[in-house]
């Protein structure tokens, strides 16, 4: 009885050793980023800073450029959200409904901007905005990151529509609602948890994304990861940390808010080719 | 076939046709389904069956001929508009919804008031038998209880036909048969018109006025369930529908001649034949019967006792048969007796 005592506890000091390394791994350099964004000093052997501060975080919110970079990014990744339901909701509804030739190849074509490398793709992108004058203007970086979510925005949903059954749409056609009733009532309502996971990702990769920006936007829309760049090149690490986790923080919300639409089915339903 | 009556519910035009490149394509399906009659559509899967279901619902545009509905032809009506409600297989509940928004929607749709359709909710849930569940959601309620709202939910549309597409054919065998006779109720206490679509011939048979017994697109033959038990026009509709024994004959005009025997056919044939006899129409023969009447030595291979019935498989000189016998009878059966059998009733088809 006492040696089954402690063969469990045992396994369970193992499990406990495990679980502690797997945190210390993950969350490890996030909970250095917290302290270092709290500290006024903070020297080499010491576990935990020598001086605690708010100072960083003053400078940060003091330089003007931050604060105009903040709204920038969410006012473009607004805008590149809202496009992209409008541009993607129906492109994912006929790959969900309706049978056409080569509609495999279209669906795998979504991918084709994420199989090369992207500073190539977005040098001959430029070239092109040169010719249309895109570059340096607010559609210029739209399409830019659009190039990103397109993928997200058509893939998700689409299986998400593809899971609402046509009897369920036909069942409401046959009692007596037109097609549009039957999708604003039926068949959107029963695909929401899709369509809003891959509006947080359009979202979230909108707010991250430096490459394509740094090429289409600059000098006038420095978003929150262009400036990011700056301040870690020139201002000691303690103002990275602080920006960091401005830069994390709408991450952290947007998927606490939306934690009951997100789980590993609706995610590897997306990406399954049918 | 098809005239201008008032009570004729839907009817068909001789030519209706589907083609469909999966195979389930119908050709020159003519039906009349008359006011307050449930019309059974019986067949193999693939036979077109859920083909002309979907056509009266709207579902699918036929390429050629006409539906018409209480004289009116709905060819160029959408399914929202047509006279017609359906219940599908499954699936057809909005899980977002709760019982009572299910039912509702379509009323709302219809602008009724809210009083009024609190009323008719209510009344409808009475007759599936499911009140009080008005703010459950779907998945709460079991698979029966989710059809018998689907049912709900078309009667409270008033429908000029109902259409039933397999309704019962996801539940368990004794939920079945609560629901086929559940809906035999519903329909005598409503009068309404009903077109079922069934693969199952037991079901078709217990619940229709008539049945329509489809194959590969064509109707093989209409009629009341106990003619088409009783006398079954082709080969197809007695293979498909009950038990029968199948054995090789010559037609003689009104004879067959099953191995030199002769015995009356229910319908004329000529040349090589199939002769088909129900089980139930096969007796065990005493010797001084034997001698009367045309009779083959039977050695017994198997009996399998059913209940109040047992099924016996013999051999034959014209090939194996199956025989329904009384239990009492059966028991006196050994494995390897011979013993003398008769046919009762024989029907013959052109091969």
């Amino acid at each position: 009885m006492s040696w089954k005592l402690k063969q469990v506890s045992f396994k369970a000091w193992i499990e406990w050793a495990i679980l502690l390394l797997f945190i210390l791994f993950f969350m490890g350099p996030l909970i250095n980023l917290l302290v270092l964004a709290f500290s006024g000093k903070w020297q080499y052997p010491a576990i935990l800073p020598q001086e605690w501060s708010f100072t960083w975080w003053a400078y940060v919110f003091q330089q003007n450029e931050v604060i105009e970079s903040i709204s920038l990014s969410f006012g473009i990744a607004t805008v590149v959200t809202l496009l992209s339901i409008v541009i993607c909701l129906p492109a994912a509804y006929a790959f969900a409904r309706i049978r056409f030739r080569l509609s495999k190849m279209f669906l795998f074509s979504f991918l084709l901007t994420h199989a090369f490398p992207k500073m190539g793709l977005y040098v001959s992108i430029a070239v092109l905005f040169f010719k249309l004058h895109l570059m340096n203007t607010f559609m210029g970086v739209v399409l830019i990151h659009m190039v990103n979510t397109l993928m997200y925005m058509t893939w998700i949903p689409a299986s998400a529509f593809k899971s609402v059954h046509q009897s369920q749409e036909e069942s409401a056609r046959d009692v007596g609602a037109g097609p549009f009733r039957v999708f604003w009532h039926i068949t959107l309502p029963m695909a929401l948890p899709g369509i809003v996971v891959a509006s947080i990702f359009t979202f979230l990769s909108s707010l991250d994304e430096a490459q394509g920006t740094f090429m289409v936007g600059i000098p006038d829309f420095r978003t929150m990861p262009l400036i990011m760049y700056t301040i870690v090149q020139n201002y000691p690490t303690t103002a990275g940390g602080v920006f960091s986790i401005i830069l994390t923080l709408p991450t952290i919300l947007l998927l606490l808010a939306a934690r009951r639409f997100i789980n590993a089915d609706v995610m590897s339903s997306g990406f399954t080719m049918k | 076939m098809y005239d201008d009556d008032e009570s004729t519910a839907t009817a068909f035009n001789p030519q209706l046709s589907k083609n469909i490149k999966t195979g389930d394509g119908v050709k020159g399906v003519s039906l009349d389904v008359f006011k307050g009659e449930l019309v059974t559509l019986l067949g193999p899967s693939g036979c077109g069956k859920t083909t002309v279901l979907r056509a009266v619902g709207g579902f699918l545009e036929p390429d050629s001929g006409d539906i018409r509905i209480e004289g009116r032809s709905v060819l160029k009506v959408p399914p929202e508009k047509r006279p017609t409600a359906m219940v599908f297989q499954s699936y057809n509940l909005w899980p977002h919804m709760t019982v009572y928004d299910n039912l509702a929607f379509g009323l709302k749709i219809r602008g009724r008031k809210k009083e009024e359709i609190r009323a008719a909710v209510d009344k409808v849930l009475h007759l599936v038998r499911l009140p009080g569940t008005e703010n459950k959601m779907p998945s709460q309620l079991s698979g029966g209880q989710q059809q018998r709202i689907a049912v709900a939910r078309a009667l409270l549309l008033d429908p000029a036909v109902l259409l039933l597409d397999e309704p019962f054919s996801a539940l368990d065998a004794k939920l079945r048969l609560e629901m086929r006779e559940e809906l035999r109720e519903i329909q005598s206490s409503t009068g309404l018109t009903m077109v079922f679509v069934t693969h199952d011939q037991e079901e078709a048979l217990s619940i229709s006025d008539r049945i329509v017994v489809m194959n590969s697109g064509r109707i093989e033959q209409l009629d009341p369930p106990q003619r088409i038990y009783d006398h079954p026009e082709s080969l197809f509709v007695a293979q498909f529908i009950g038990r029968m024994n199948f054995l090789p004959a010559r037609g003689e005009g009104g004879m067959v001649d099953i191995q030199g025997r002769r015995f009356k056919a229910e319908r004329p044939v000529e040349d090589d034949v199939t002769a088909a006899i129900r089980p139930e129409d096969i007796f065990l023969l005493d010797a001084e019967e034997a001698k009367e009447q045309p009779s083959f030595q039977a050695t017994i291979r198997q009996v399998m006792v059913l209940g109040h019935y047992a099924e016996v498989t013999a051999d034959t000189v014209a090939g194996p048969v199956k025989l329904f016998v009384p239990r009492e009878q059966a028991a006196t059966l050994e494995h390897g007796q011979s013993v003398p059998i008769g046919f009762m009733r024989v029907t013959a088809f052109h091969r």
